[in-house]
């Protein structure tokens, strides 16, 4: 993809930075105060923030509105997470125009998971487009300035385009077929959903390196036992390491509540600490997209002589 | 086949509940298959309804307006005593009964998919009529009803082992399922093809088909 960069984050990919992005999630609340804390605290780590858009179909508050505040009030640039689980393309359209509005340099297309596995589980889904018609949408609307249809956009639209990939997909060549697909429609940069094994990791970096587009790889930190569990239950396409889980849960006996932080730190550092290591010197990786929500103190020593 | 499921046996007593006078008809294609509508299951519906029962016939194709019209003459005097009709068909049987009859009509069965019999009572949904067939492109596996996404461009990130993320993993991927059919076909190129999004007018213009 030949598109401009107009993001931190894209700028930091062409001039071949190893970059690390972060990940806000405003949930079905009224206050951003949360958000804005949790963008203040990662904001020295990181380059741009995801800001997650109703994950898992819970709905939560529009992720459009945040993106803008934290980059208003925090200084921290942000990626706006789009799914069109809930947006037609109308519904995208519109979106994007407002997003452009807002100063938002970052979109990521998600299909999102779907209605059944949320809050409100009798909606209905929307899927008017998929991922890689969404890519292609904003592809006509940023390079071109036109809609699906050819309407013509009044007005410029600067903004990069992310794509998401799931490397933990077993069989893997379907997934890996259907990204790089979404790769020659017109995407500036790649997110995985969150990894536990460095041998995935590389066998999917291995797999897309043909598509010459850059991939940062997706960590979730686990701030709890309850955290690590929930997540290993309901995250489609996502298992923790038993052992990894075991952990966790040894360290949530711990009775005092300051030592049980630390030592799910511990464990957190002890597991991800080599892996992020071993992906910024021995893979082709551009970064990492570290999904410490609610977690952002970990940043410090896990990026520790990093 | 139209696949129908019968309503339960509390959601129709509190479907007929209003109506003192009753008539039923079966469909004699489909949900005979189906056995929802069948003779078997008319008759059982006739004996339950006892003294409400004003009677009870078969149509042959309830969906076909002209059969409806054949099959529901000699009924005439027992539909006009009855408040109401209760039709043991798909949704289509049900509005040609009413169509023809003007009557109230009372739906006993769940309209379901367009479905592949395995055997009588294990149905598969094969078809969302979608009316831009892209079988041939997709190893004739439909993604349209087979994917909870109804996606054109390959799997999202909720393929687990080539289990969908809907429904607990208990559901095949259709978009893995696509992809082993095209790979078996020698054809994966076809795996690649961006399908671009699709045209939603039309479909809303074919509520209707004239074909001369």
């Amino acid at each position: 993809m030949n598109r401009p960069a107009f993001s931190n984050l894209v700028k930091d990919l062409h001039a071949g930075k190893f970059v690390l992005t972060g990940e806000l999630e405003p949930e079905k609340v009224t206050s951003l105060e949360e958000v804005l804390e949790s963008a203040r605290a990662m904001k020295p780590y990181v380059v741009a923030a995801n800001v997650t858009d109703n994950p898992l179909a819970y709905a939560y508050m529009n992720s459009l509105v945040p993106s803008w505040k934290v980059q208003e009030e925090v200084g921290l640039e942000t990626v706006y997470q789009m799914t069109i689980r809930d947006r037609n393309r109308l519904a995208v359209v519109s979106d994007v125009l407002a997003a452009q509005y807002l100063g938002i340099k970052n979109i990521l297309t998600l299909s999102g998971d779907h209605t059944v596995l949320g809050d409100n589980k009798g909606a209905q889904s929307v899927y008017d487009i998929d991922s890689a018609q969404f890519t292609y949408l904003l592809h006509k609307m940023i390079d071109e300035g036109v809609d699906l249809a050819g309407n013509e956009i009044h007005g410029k639209i600067e903004i990069n385009v992310g794509i998401a990939a799931n490397p933990n997909a077993d069989p893997l060549m379907p997934e890996v077929l259907k990204v790089g697909r979404k790769t020659k429609l017109g995407a500036d940069f790649i997110q995985t959903q969150t990894m536990f094994d460095i041998d995935l990791i590389k066998n999917f970096l291995k797999e897309m390196d043909k598509y010459k587009t850059p991939v940062l790889i997706g960590i979730f930190p686990l701030k709890s036992y309850g955290i690590a569990d929930f997540f290993d239950k309901f995250i489609p396409g996502v298992s923790v390491p038993q052992e990894l889980l075991a952990s966790m849960k040894k360290a949530k006996e711990e009775p005092d509540k300051e030592k049980r932080k630390e030592k799910y730190d511990e464990v957190n550092l002890e597991f991800f600490g080599p892996i992020i290591r071993e992906i910024k010197k021995t893979t082709n990786a551009a970064g990492i997209h570290i999904m410490a929500v609610l977690y952002e103190r970990i940043f410090e020593s896990l990026l520790e002589n990093f | 086949m139209i696949i129908t499921k019968m309503k339960s046996d509390e959601e129709i007593t509190k479907m007929l509940k209003p109506f003192k006078k009753l008539f039923v008809v079966g469909c004699g294609t489909c949900s005979t298959s189906c056995q929802t509508g069948g003779e078997d299951q008319v008759k059982e519906m006739y004996e339950k309804l006892g003294d409400r029962a004003t009677g009870w016939t078969m149509v042959e194709e309830p969906c076909d307006l002209r059969i409806t019209r054949r099959d529901l003459k000699d009924n005439k005097d027992q539909i006009a005593e009855a408040d109401a009709i209760v039709v043991m068909s798909c949704g289509g049987g049900v509005q040609t009964v009413s169509d023809f009859t003007k009557s109230i009509v009372l739906p006993a069965n769940e309209t379901l998919f367009i479905g592949q019999t395995e055997r009588i009572g294990k149905f598969h949904d094969m078809c969302k009529a979608c009316g831009e067939c892209i079988l041939d492109e997709t190893g004739g596996i439909c993604p349209i009803t087979r994917c909870a996404k109804g996606l054109l461009n390959g799997p999202c990130g909720g393929q687990v082992n080539g289990k969908c993320e809907v429904g607990d993993y208990e559901e095949e991927c259709a978009w893995v399922q696509i992809y082993d059919r095209l790979k078996e076909q020698d054809r994966l190129e076809l795996f690649t093809v961006f399908r671009p999004p699709r045209d939603n007018s039309t479909k809303v213009l074919t509520t209707h088909y004239y074909f001369r």
